[in-house]
């Protein structure tokens, strides 16, 4: 009995954060209405997204490289070198990219936002804003939700070309393929809506980071010990949500 | 005036206030004294709207703001300024952004007119070429200070003071109580002091209320709240070096 119970509670907890996540992300919409703050979007864009271009290229880089390892070996072995180039970037640019930014930017940019915003609460600020007639859904997490939504796509965009820049050098200077048949597998196998798709993923990774990292930042229990843990509860509730957003909107778009 | 009616307050299965009824006339200063956890604290954030309660009304200026949503309420903060406890100035802003915060979000003044009114209201609390410095750099009682300034950059009509005097030395807690009567006195505008420091209560206050353990138990001035035989205020006047 005793397990049901704690099962239960387990349950009716989750359902409450998450019916507080979709209040709060109902809130942030009604405050787009509001002129938008775009200093500070552009603010939280350079200190959210272009911190993170080095981890997203680093990530990027040997995920292509090792993906082409992995694939280019057995593609030669039956004959199909010339899918190689396409393999490669339709992976990066439908699934890998998007992902694996989404993912970097959980750790990075949710992990940020959740210390930001948290450590806020613990001084009283949010109060201070509450008190001086200011919202904190309009003033903190719209510009944070807008910037993520653009930056995320943006180094999406960067990923896409590094992943499949590592793909090219271990592919023509490895594996023995040319550098003409990897482009023309590309140019031959690549449509457009592979790179779109990834990027309208990423437009909803970046709305989920931001809006999550802001929940467990207001939400963060008192004190020094409580920002570490909403930090680590959004990093692992970003990267959740992204894998299964990831494969809704797969569903959707493909 | 405010006017708070029959006010409980729970968090989970404890009670916060019990049944409080206050009322805080226009241009007066009430102190609220008691002991850590008694629930003063809870009552300032109640005045403000920063959390509601479980039963009862709070009327501010003839609007009741208890069953008010967030757009609701910011009309009624903005006839209010507050203090807080650890100053809460915006880290991430010079000290002349954090007194200009309120006007840049509510006025459309132009830069070089509210320039001014920061430099007045850092004056009116006696701090000169501070502007620029970030709050870190600032003392505890300058940070009050800032705040306090902060607070009254809006004008407005009701100031809540949380804790004024927490962790400043006996000099630096003067001059913050001197800077509240000196607010009282130039601006008329209606103050609610929450402190433990009796004698700042007695020094700054015009009547002085008491919360212990979530009750009410007395509302009275300066000397009636001296001369009442209760053991529990007396031992709070003891205590503080007051008797």
């Amino acid at each position: 009995m005793k397990l049901f119970e704690i099962i239960g509670e387990f349950i009716l907890h989750k359902l409450e954060s998450l019916g507080k996540i979709i209040i709060l992300y109902i809130g942030t919409l009604k405050q787009l209405k509001h002129r938008p703050r775009f200093g500070h979007i552009v603010s939280q864009m350079s200190h959210l997204g272009v911190d993170s271009l080095l981890i997203v290229s680093l990530t990027l880089l040997f995920t292509g490289v090792v993906f082409t390892l992995q694939t280019a070996h057995e593609l030669i072995r039956f004959g199909a070198q010339s899918t190689v180039g396409g393999i490669v970037s339709i992976a990066i640019g439908r699934e890998l990219g998007p992902v694996l930014v989404g993912v970097v930017c959980a750790g990075r940019v949710g992990a940020a936002i959740t210390a930001e915003v948290s450590t806020m609460k613990v001084t009283e600020q949010i109060d201070a804003l509450k008190v001086m007639a200011v919202s904190p859904l309009d003033y903190l997490i719209v510009p944070r939700m807008i910037a993520c939504m653009i930056a995320v796509p943006i180094l999406t965009v960067f990923g896409d070309l590094i992943g499949v820049f590592g793909g090219y050098i271990v592919a023509v200077y490895y594996s023995g393929i040319s550098s003409h048949v990897f482009m023309n597998s590309i140019s031959m196998f690549v449509e457009t809506y592979d790179l779109t798709g990834g990027l309208i993923k990423a437009v909803f990774f970046g709305n989920v980071i931001a809006v999550l990292g802001c929940y467990y930042g207001l939400n963060s229990p008192n004190g020094a010990e409580g920002v570490g843990i909403a930090t680590t509860k959004t990093v692992v509730a970003s990267i959740i949500a992204i894998f299964i957003l990831n494969a809704a909107l797969t569903f959707v778009i493909y | 005036m405010i006017e708070i009616a029959n006010v409980t307050k729970r968090f989970g299965k404890k009670i916060a206030l019990n049944s409080i009824n206050l009322s805080i006339k226009d241009g007066e200063t009430l102190a609220i004294i008691g002991g850590s956890g008694s629930g003063k604290s809870t009552l300032l954030r109640l005045m403000i709207g920063l959390i509601q309660p479980t039963e009862g009304e709070i009327w501010i200026d003839g609007d009741e703001i208890s069953k008010m949503n967030e757009d609701q309420l910011q009309k009624i903060r903005l006839k209010m300024g507050m203090v807080f406890q650890y100053s809460a100035l915006f880290d991430s802003m010079t000290v002349g952004d954090n007194v200009a915060f309120g006007l840049v979000e509510h006025t459309k003044l132009p830069k070089d007119r509210i320039r001014k009114i920061v430099r007045e209201k850092l004056n009116q609390v006696g701090l000169k070429d501070v502007e620029n410095l970030m709050p870190n750099e600032l003392s505890g009682g300058m940070k009050k200070r800032v705040s306090l300034a902060r607070a009254l950059a809006f004008d407005p009509k009701i100031i809540l003071y949380d804790e004024p005097s927490s962790g400043l030395d006996p000099i630096t807690t003067a001059m913050i109580d001197e800077l509240i009567l000196a607010t009282q006195k130039n601006l008329k505008v209606t103050s609610v002091i929450v402190t433990h420091d009796m004698a700042s209560a007695c020094r700054t206050a015009n009547r002085i209320a008491m919360v212990y353990q979530g009750d009410l138990i007395a509302v009275d001035t300066v000397d009636n709240f001296r001369k009442n035989p209760d053991s529990r205020i007396q031992a709070f006047f003891k205590a503080s070096g007051q008797i």
